[in-house]
């Protein structure tokens, strides 16, 4: 069993007080053994709160409140972090209430949804807090009955003395316990003894979400609240010259119509203070309708920008970076990225001798792989609710980032960063996107202009043509062969527009399993703005590796699973260079269990043909097959089975969703996303041009496995997500003979493969 | 009074609407062009039906009007007549529509902002065919989108729905 120290900050983690009206208040910092900078706040806030966090309540009738701190957007957190407290706490999950804390960092930590990482940091928190107060609890339980605690036992939320027969729900000691000192050390459960955990449970907010409750920031309202829309240049590399209004001021309903600047001139930008249009023009008015309306007839003259340069502070690293001026478009992208390609590029991994590998080599396999802009399309628009008055800014929204926003807003508007309150609103989908909240500035220079609450909303065409998109990526892989045709020397070159996929991935597979190993990347300015999208540089990285080791094998004449396991074989015994960042035998097996569960080799149905991929990122494994035929010219997925290792696993039936979901929104990415410029001008502005994927186009199932052992749980909202891009590559191969190195895969498909 | 005319100042006239909404007469006085998806979100705060493309092209905003699906983002309120509008908040009492409860059952919802125009335009398709096939579903939901990829869940949960 596992011992917590419950002292492992400088300051105290964990705190306990009374409730108003009896009972206990429970409070810790999420994330206090992850980041000093986010501890224990020294500001005491008001209320029942006093002193420190709040996350779990107890009543003296026993009931049992969870505050879930994360933002939602359907990684289904706000059931999984409450799952964990309750099972150390040890109670009926079906008493639990769970709440959406309000956003606040002196509160709550670190409130970041990105990067997979809210289970895998919040798991010892959630699990120390839940258990000291289920030890507090016996030991109140203990001076009552005057028995030792050592004899108290618990089960679904009520203490037991066997000896004595004595037994008391939670709420009978809760008051009790919160007068009592907090345990230095708790002993936390056994894995194999968890109740609530690795047993699944409902969405918490299932319900609400069925019977169209108000829970997004788009459904958020206030009594006298205008609604406010922007209009941006609509190319990339334009900026405002000047608008006339005159012919919709007096259009119903419109209350004003002003420009905005965003940022100052000379502001720092933050890590997430990614913008696109700094100046924006703003129409207010009483009603969404009316405001569409007096948009579409707004004036506007744009101009185009020069080259510019803006300051940058990334975690304290301050740079200035040059943003070129100019309307750029694809088709010059594509070639630009190809002439740079051929030119020298920056070295991040060198192993052996790669030169000398390739100068011996009897055949080299040299494939460039390419992929476009994506946008994000989350079902919901960006929006926020903002009311900014002297005294403070009160603003409702979807973000995942609010701790950075926070600062932000406070900056721009030029209040303290305590006058700044944020609520947390479910989200209709971030996948990255919504961790860049200019929109929030946005709205709260709007709130302030106005004297009044608004809410702005982004239309679609707003939201798909603003940028932050996935960036264009390029990956050269070159795979030297001896004359016994042994693989002897391997080559990755990245590069992208304007960041390349590489960077921080130098130390992945197949890098540590290859004597003579070469990474090295080149990135091209551009004035389209890219931002996270979910799993970032993996989200190609793993589609065009795991599409190259096919063909390696192949080249070889050795079966796919096979090569792989010869590969990570040859790192664990003899790995190859040092910072190789995977575990050997956890992506072995995935690969072996998605081998077994697809039936891998055991012979394919007649006209099914099937690709695996492996792949490694955000501290979790994943492995798929992808079965497909082909009906016109277009892939039918069959059947996709999915092998993935993410430690235990918390909440069995949200993490299939999880995975199913990554499936089909890796299969869509791949077959059809694609977001386009001509002369600055994104070519898809609706759902009309930009595909997404639909019901007919989703695998007809998904199988998902998961590796069973007891390893702290690592995220799951990205890890599956790239992966399947490559095994659907590899499928379609086997099915039409032609390998595609261009995504998206679609429009190609239904040129070759016609009859 | 829906063929009022646009003066020069772009003023748009406004009319009186007296809609059947979830059983109710709900009365509102609204440019004739407005489409059902504002009036309901902005006028009558049916915030249940979502905006997601205003093209009729992700069924986010799928309402039943007379008992069949529409997206209400191309439905102008005064092309609604005296025919019944029903809404997500208003397919059940008590939420427990069946179409609602396999939902729950198959923990479909991921972020959950699409699931209000999937459910609809799965009651509509039950309504008119309780016993869909594979491709029956296909047809009838491909114009809803799922960017979370819930699609799966989708399929499965209409086909427990429909054996109830």
């Amino acid at each position: 069993m596992e011992t917590a120290n419950t002292n492992y900050n400088r300051r105290s983690f964990l705190k306990v007080s009374a409730l108003a009206g009896g009972g206990m208040l429970i409070g810790f910092n999420l994330f206090s053994s992850a980041k000093a900078a986010n501890l224990v706040p020294t500001a005491t806030p008001p209320g029942e709160a006093a002193g420190l966090t709040s996350f779990i309540k107890i009543s003296p009738e026993g009931k049992i409140t969870i505050l879930a701190p994360n933002p939602e957007f359907g990684q289904n957190v706000k059931t999984a972090m409450p799952m964990i407290v309750a099972e150390e706490l040890d109670v009926d999950w079906q008493q639990v209430i769970v709440e959406q804390a309000p956003f606040n960092t002196k509160l709550y930590g670190r409130q970041f949804t990105g990067g997979s990482q809210g289970i895998r940091q919040g798991w010892k928190s959630l699990r120390t807090a839940g258990a000291s107060a289920r030890q507090m609890l016996i030991e109140a339980a203990a001076q009552a009955w005057q028995v030792p605690a050592a004899e108290i036992t618990t089960e679904a939320g009520v203490l037991h003395h066997k000896a004595s027969g004595k037994s008391a729900g939670y709420g009978a000691m809760a008051s009790a316990a919160a007068a009592l000192p907090v345990p230095k050390d708790v002993k936390l459960k056994a894995v194999n003894t968890f109740k609530i955990l690795s047993t699944s449970h409902k969405n918490v907010e299932g319900t609400n979400i069925v019977t169209g409750k108000p829970l997004f920031g788009l459904d958020y309202r206030q009594p006298g609240m205008l609604i406010a829309m922007m209009v941006h240049p609509p190319a990339f590399g334009q900026k405002l010259k000047s608008f006339d209004a005159t012919p919709i001021r007096k259009m119903p309903g419109i209350q004003d119509v002003f420009s905005i600047q965003v940022y100052p001139d000379e502001y720092e930008r933050q890590i997430f203070d990614d913008r696109t249009f700094n100046e924006l023009v703003v129409i207010v008015g009483r009603s969404t309708w009316e405001v569409m309306q007096a948009k579409k007839k707004l004036r506007v003259n744009w101009e185009s920008m020069a080259d510019r340069v803006e300051k940058e502070n990334a975690f304290g690293q301050k740079r200035e970076v040059t943003i070129p001026g100019g309307l750029e478009s694809t088709d010059a992208h594509y070639a630009k990225m190809k002439e740079r390609d051929a030119q020298p590029a920056k070295q991040l991994r060198r192993d052996g001798d790669p030169e000398g590998a390739f100068k011996s080599a009897a055949k080299v396999i040299e494939r460039t792989y390419t992929a476009p802009f994506l946008a994000h399309n989350n079902m919901e628009p960006l929006n926020c609710f903002a009311h900014v008055t002297p005294e403070k800014a009160f603003l409702a929204a979807g973000t995942q980032a609010p701790d950075f926003i926070e600062r932000t807003i406070a900056a721009r508007l030029g209040m303290p960063i305590d006058k700044i309150d944020i609520q947390l609103t479910r989200m209709g989908g971030g996948f990255g996107r919504k961790a860049y909240c200019h929109y929030m500035v946005e709205a709260a220079l709007i709130s302030q202009k106005m004297k009044a609450p608004v809410k702005l909303i982004y239309t679609r065409e707003d939201d798909m043509t603003y940028g932050i998109y996935r960036p264009m990526y390029s990956l050269t892989f070159r795979a030297a062969f001896d004359a016994a045709n042994n693989l002897t020397g391997f080559h990755v070159r990245g590069g992208g527009i304007p960041e390349s996929p590489l960077g921080r991935s130098e130390g992945n597979f197949p890098a540590g399993a290859i004597d003579n190993y070469l990474a090295d990347e080149w990135a091209l300015p551009s004035n389209i703005t890219i931002g996270a999208f979910r799993a970032p540089r993996s989200n190609f990285i793993a589609g065009a590796q795991q599409a190259f080791l096919d063909e390696v094998a192949e080249a070889m004449g050795k079966d796919p699973i096979d090569f792989r396991l010869e590969l990570l074989e040859r790192a664990k015994k003899n790995p190859v260079g040092k910072n190789n960042t995977y575990e050997v035998d956890r992506y072995a097996g995935v690969l072996k269990l998605v081998r077994d569960k697809s039936g891998w080799g055991q012979g394919n149905q007649p006209g099914v043909h099937r690709g695996v991929a492996v792949y490694f990122c955000h501290n979790s494994y994943a492995a798929h097959v992808v079965d497909l035929s082909m009906k016109d010219g277009q892939p039918v997925v069959e059947r996709v089975t999915s092998a993935v290792d993410c430690g235990v696993v918390i909440n069995p039936i949200a993490a299939s969703n999880m995975i199913e979901g990554a499936v089909v929104d890796g299969i869509g990415n791949a077959l059809f996303g694609n977001l386009t410029v001509k002369d600055g001008k994104p070519d898809q502005s609706n759902f009309d041009k930009y595909r997404m994927i639909r019901h007919n186009e989703a695998p007809k199932k998904i199988d998902v496995h998961f590796v069973q052992n007891e390893i702290d749980p690592t995220g799951l909202g990205e890890p599956p997500f790239p992966p399947v891009i490559a095994a659907l590559a590899n499928a379609l191969y086997k099915a039409t003979g032609k390998r595609l190195y261009t995504q998206p895969f679609g429009p190609q498909l239904g040129k070759s493969i016609q009859g | 009074m829906h063929s009022l005319k646009k003066n020069e100042l772009n003023t748009i006239a406004v009319a009186t609407f007296n809609l059947k909404i979830n059983g109710k007469i709900s009365r509102v006085d609204v440019d004739p062009a407005t489409p059902m998806l504002w009036v309901l979100r902005d006028h009558l705060n049916l915030a249940g039906t979502k905006y997601g493309c205003g093209i009729a092209q992700c069924g986010a905003c799928t309402v039943h009007l007379g008992g069949t699906a529409v997206r209400s983002c191309q439905l102008p309120v005064s092309a609604v007549g005296k025919e019944a509008i029903t809404t997500i908040e208003g397919l059940s009492a008590k939420g427990d529509h069946p179409v609602q409860k396999a939902w729950l059952e198959h923990d479909v919802a991921q972020c959950g902002y699409c699931q209000a125009g999937q459910i609809m335009s799965a009651a509509s398709l039950l309504k008119s065919n309780p016993k869909p096939s594979d491709e029956d579903i296909d047809n009838a939901m491909s114009g809803n989108i799922c960017r979370c990829g819930t699609y799966t869940r989708i399929k499965a949960a209409i086909k427990t729905a429909s054996k109830r």
